[in-house]
């Protein structure tokens, strides 16, 4: 999803962003992704802590721009932590066989 | 206590301290305006376009620092109301927007009037809520101001369903009002570096943006400037921030920046910037911007330091804060060497300022408008040529004296924002620079402002086109001229006077100055017209794309 970025190969990074779960939340936080023309590979979302949390996992390129559209994230309301994972949380190849 | 969410609003409003709301009523927004009507402390301005509404808020809040609320129904008044909110976003303007919308059972269903007010104020407000319990408000009414007012100040908007306006509730105790957050602490490590940067500088320059207004920091920013013999050059959002007649004022960079301002800048080894944000508009080309200098950038936004340069030295902070602990820690030091070269760079390379003796023209009208006011006056614009030959040639003394859409660049910004001002601070007398292109884009607040009674006075420099557009065609398009310029003359004082507002016309006048004069002191709104020839440019013009030190005349 998004706007398709040039043929480089970037190493990809999982951000995983603690919001308050309510409807809105998905819309804040994907379209400032969308708005500041950064990639959005990969999209997971659940509530957490009996509903009053969601867990959302996103798979971003980790390029330049990366550092900067996390101080973007962690601006929102609704986020009350954003922490940048890598093979610690391999979420989304845990789930690649189910979109075979 | 028992009350309706509407009435509950209207409490949690009073208490926060509000006593004017702009707005337009319509349909899902009637319980809130019955509840409104009852109260003894907040007075409504009735506003003849949701957008009017808008910059009336934002003109209040503008010269006050402080949240100011607008109200409109749902639909096109929630979408009438977007111009004035994404403008007040851009420039950091602290807004509570208040709409109604169809009752919840309704949302989602095409309902009459009905529209995603929600999703389409998200890329344009700090934060928003679409309200879903009447228990809510308790804390999202106090929250909406805090994050207003916190941090980088910006708009919130509340979107209430009809049905939580009108259902009752129970309140034993009202929450307290929301209050603006701490700053984050400063860093002193890196203050400390940032102070040995300043200390081993030979050619520094200080950046000024809308943040130092913002933060309140002119005076402590003038003071770190002349212990520290550092020249200042201001953002179109900074004016007023220095003294544009202090010694060590570099006046506005940018597009329409003086050649020298522009030029000291290139020769610039240390870039203190504080408040501001790198806009394409003050630094033209970003990697032509100041080649030599390092970069220490201080913002209360952590998103804005690295976002365009990266800096040698970031510090998130408040700027006031920061600047009385970079004063404690920064060598007094006359730099003579280096002021003396900026001296002689404005000597080189000063702004000219074309037919400035005569009151009818573009810069003298300017200079004319000046030469009757003092630094308590307000000056607001529209946006475009008169804008800039504002921006460039008011002698501004003065932080929230000079109010402009600056990051969205709203033509029609001014009448409303200029109303908004003068409801907020009556005492001050508000001139309102317009353009006939941008006057006519919220000419019905007119009404408003004679209605109100408002200290404002709208001068309009009359060239019958889109003189920015005008000009970038002349200059970069092979002079087409194209939907830039309008066939007919509009008769504005005709306009004026229905609406019952005094006129005053340079034009006709025997003596402009003294014509100037009496409109000045004239009571309640008035406009004066004056023509301006069409081909007078905004110079010097950095193209867009070009380097700042590319400019083209001045």
């Amino acid at each position: 999803m998004g706007i398709p970025h040039e043929e480089q190969v970037f190493e990809k990074v999982v951000l995983e962003l603690s919001v308050h779960n309510h409807p809105g939340v998905m819309s804040h936080v994907c379209g400032l992704f969308a708005r500041r023309a950064f990639n959005v590979e990969g999209i997971l979302c659940m509530p957490v802590d009996a509903g009053h949390e969601s867990r959302i996992w996103l798979l971003v390129r980790n390029d330049a721009r990366l550092a900067q559209m996390i101080s973007q994230v962690e601006k929102l309301e609704d986020v009350i932590g954003v922490a940048q994972r890598g093979a610690d949380r391999r979420v989304f190849e845990q789930l690649e066989a189910f979109f075979q | 206590m028992h009350s309706s969410g509407a009435q509950l609003i209207v409490r949690l409003l009073e208490q926060q301290g509000i006593r004017l709301v702009s707005g337009i009523p319509g349909g899902p927004a009637l319980p809130l305006y019955d509840a409104l009507a009852q109260s003894t402390q907040i007075r409504h301005v009735l506003a003849r376009h949701e957008q009017g509404a808008g910059f009336i808020a934002q003109g209040m809040a503008r010269v006050s620092g402080h949240a100011a609320v607008c109200l409109a129904s749902s639909g096109p008044g929630a979408t009438n109301l977007v111009t004035a909110i994404a403008d007040a976003k851009l420039d950091s303007i602290p807004l509570v927007c208040i709409t109604a919308q169809v009752p919840s059972a309704m949302i989602g269903t095409d309902a009459f009037q009905e529209v995603d007010t929600y999703g389409i104020s998200i890329p344009i407000t700090k934060h928003n809520w679409l309200v879903r319990d009447v228990r809510d408000l308790l804390t999202i009414i106090p929250e909406a101001f805090r994050i207003a007012e916190s941090g980088r100040p910006g708009p919130v908007w509340i979107d209430i369903p009809k049905d939580v306006l009108t259902a009752s509730i129970d309140v034993a105790v009202l929450p307290l009002p929301g209050l603006r957050r701490a700053a984050p602490e400063l860093n002193l490590d890196l203050l400390r570096r940032a102070a040995e940067l300043i200390n081993a500088a030979k050619t520094p320059v200080l950046y000024l943006g809308g943040g130092v207004i913002a933060a309140n920091a002119g005076a402590a920013v003038t003071a770190l400037a002349e212990q520290a013999g550092l020249p200042a050059t201001m953002t179109l959002m900074a004016l007023g921030a220095m003294p544009v007649d202090h010694p060590l004022s570099l006046g506005m960079l940018g597009m329409h920046g003086a050649r020298y301002t522009n030029y000291a800048l290139e020769e610039a080894d240390l870039l203190v910037v504080l408040g501001a944000r790198f806009d394409d508009r003050a630094i033209g080309n970003a990697d032509k911007f100041c080649p030599k200098a390092a970069i220490i950038h201080i913002d209360i936004d952590m998103a804005e330091l690295g976002k365009i340069r990266r800096p040698d030295v970031a510090i998130q902070g408040d700027v006031a804060a920061a600047v009385e602990q970079l004063r404690s820690r920064v060598q007094a030091n006359p730099r003579a060497q280096w002021c003396a070269r900026v001296a002689e760079l404005k000597r080189q390379h000063p702004l000219a300022l074309p037919h400035v003796e005569d009151p009818c023209s573009h810069y003298g009208l300017v200079h004319a408008v000046a030469a009757e006011l003092d630094d308590e006056a307000v000056i607001v614009t529209d946006v475009g040529q008169h804008q800039m030959w504002v921006a460039q040639a008011y002698p501004f003394r003065r932080s929230r004296q000079w109010l402009t859409s600056g990051g969205l660049g709203t033509m029609g910004f001014g009448l409303p924002a200029s109303i908004g001002a003068s409801l907020a601070q009556p005492e001050r007398t508000v001139v309102c620079f317009s353009g006939d292109g941008s006057l006519k884009m919220n000419i019905q607040e007119m009404d408003t402002a004679v209605e109100e009674g408002v200290n404002v006075k709208v001068i309009v420099m009359d060239n019958q086109s889109l003189g920015l557009v005008h000009q970038q065609q002349d200059m970069f398009y092979g002079k087409r001229i194209f939907a830039a310029d309008y066939k007919r003359h509009t008769n504005f004082q005709k306009i004026a006077e229905g609406f019952g507002m005094q006129v005053f016309d340079l034009d006709a006048s025997p003596d402009p100055r003294a014509t100037l004069r009496s409109a000045l002191k004239a009571k309640g709104p008035c406009l004066v017209h004056c023509s301006i020839d069409v081909q007078q440019k905004v110079f010097p013009m950095v193209p867009p794309g070009a380097a700042n030190t590319e400019m083209i005349g001045g």
